[in-house]
């Protein structure tokens, strides 16, 4: 009894030590920039940039393979943040700023398939094998990754509709665009 | 030395881990859709497996059998296959980033591939010595990724192929398995007298 347990002790300790020495000494430093950049991206992993991930997408940006104006779910405002991150100017005006959308499950075409939930990043679709099927509003992030598979074409994406629980006063005008008329 | 040929030839041929014991299935149908990664986990699984065929030796020998603990064989196995894996996981991912990418969770998975126990616990059962055990664990490894390549090779053929619709993708896979698997049942000729 204590033969065997002082074995696996002595052994689990040994193996240990030695793991963590080889760790310190085959450790691989990541850019720091690229875990900045996978930081400030949605991080659903939703794939409509043609990256398999967000961290994959980051490292195309580093790399230069990728525009910032790459992330669709994280538009405009990302692309001006990703920009500024690294040091690129680009016009953003080209890019069109729709207004956010989510998916909405039209009910009388659901069939209960549950592939939208299996495609769903952040696990906003909610239902089982043959019943319905619908959407935690709060938690989709419109990434559209449930469109395409749906074989019904049951889902849209619509605009969030304005309540008074959402609805806020629109932003005071840029520096930039107020600034000829300080002027 | 020619005794040692003979133990490397009939464990990579003869009785090839994966197709005559049938063990490691896992890597061999999840890893060969590609010869490149096919390529790469098979050397990965190469290291693994002669790594760990001579420490579980080691450990047997000096540390299991003086003690008289030999029921926690299988335990003590699986803990050093487990660290043996988590290094090879580092020095893969320190020396090929982009084999890393590829391999993905299969590195891992090693641990769990059912060959490298197997190979261990055969050799205290075969009462092999030392350089015995290591040949063992490198030609299991090699006949591993022999089959592996082979198989990937094929599989990138079958991709091609026109297939009827209800055998496409797996089934075929399995099929051409089974095939493979005949075929190097004909290796055991070499075996007798």
């Amino acid at each position: 009894m204590t033969e065997a347990l002082l074995s696996l002790t002595v052994l689990g300790v040994t193996l240990g030590a030695l793991l963590g020495l080889a760790a310190r000494y085959l450790s691989v430093k990541e850019s720091p920039l690229k875990a900045e950049l996978t930081d400030m991206m949605p991080g659903t992993n939703c794939g409509q940039c043609g990256q398999p991930g967000c961290a994959a997408a980051a490292d195309a940006l580093i790399g230069g393979q990728a525009e910032v104006t790459l992330c669709p779910p994280g538009g405009r405002a990302l692309a001006a943040e990703l920009a500024k991150k690294l040091g690129i100017v680009v016009d953003l005006s080209a890019m069109e700023e729709h207004e956010p959308l989510i998916a909405f499950v039209n009910e009388d075409r659901c069939i209960g398939c549950t592939r939208c939930l299996r495609e769903c990043p952040t696990d906003a679709l909610v239902g089982g094998p043959k019943s319905m099927h619908t959407v935690i509003r709060p938690l989709c992030t419109g990434c559209e990754a449930c469109v395409e598979v749906c074989p019904t074409d049951c889902i849209d994406m619509l605009p969030v509709e304005k309540t008074l629980r959402n609805w806020y006063w629109p932003k005071p005008a840029s520096n930039q665009q107020s600034g000829n008329i300080a002027a | 030395m020619s005794e040692y040929f003979l133990l490397l030839l009939a464990t990579a041929l003869v009785n090839n881990v994966v197709l005559v014991k049938f063990l490691g299935l896992c890597p061999f149908m999840g890893v060969s859709n590609k010869l490149d990664s096919a390529i790469g986990m098979g050397f990965a699984t190469t290291f693994v497996l002669t790594l760990s065929a001579a420490s579980s030796w080691l450990i047997e020998r000096f540390v299991l059998e003086p003690l008289g603990i030999e029921y926690l064989r299988i335990l003590t196995f699986i803990m050093v296959i487990a660290a043996v894996v988590q290094f090879t996981e580092m020095v893969v991912r320190k020396t090929s980033p982009v084999l890393y990418q590829v391999l993905g969770i299969f590195l891992p998975l090693i641990t769990t591939n059912c060959a490298v126990l197997g190979v261990a616990l055969l050799n205290v059962q075969q009462d092999h010595t030392f350089v015995e055990s290591l040949l063992y664990g490198f030609g299991s490894a090699m006949g591993f990724t022999l089959v592996m390549v082979m198989f990937a090779g094929l599989r990138e053929r079958l991709a091609l192929a026109d297939v009827p619709a209800t055998f496409a993708g797996a089934p075929i896979g399995f099929i051409v398995a089974g095939l493979l698997s005949l075929a190097f049942l004909g290796f055991s000729g070499l075996a007798a007298p």
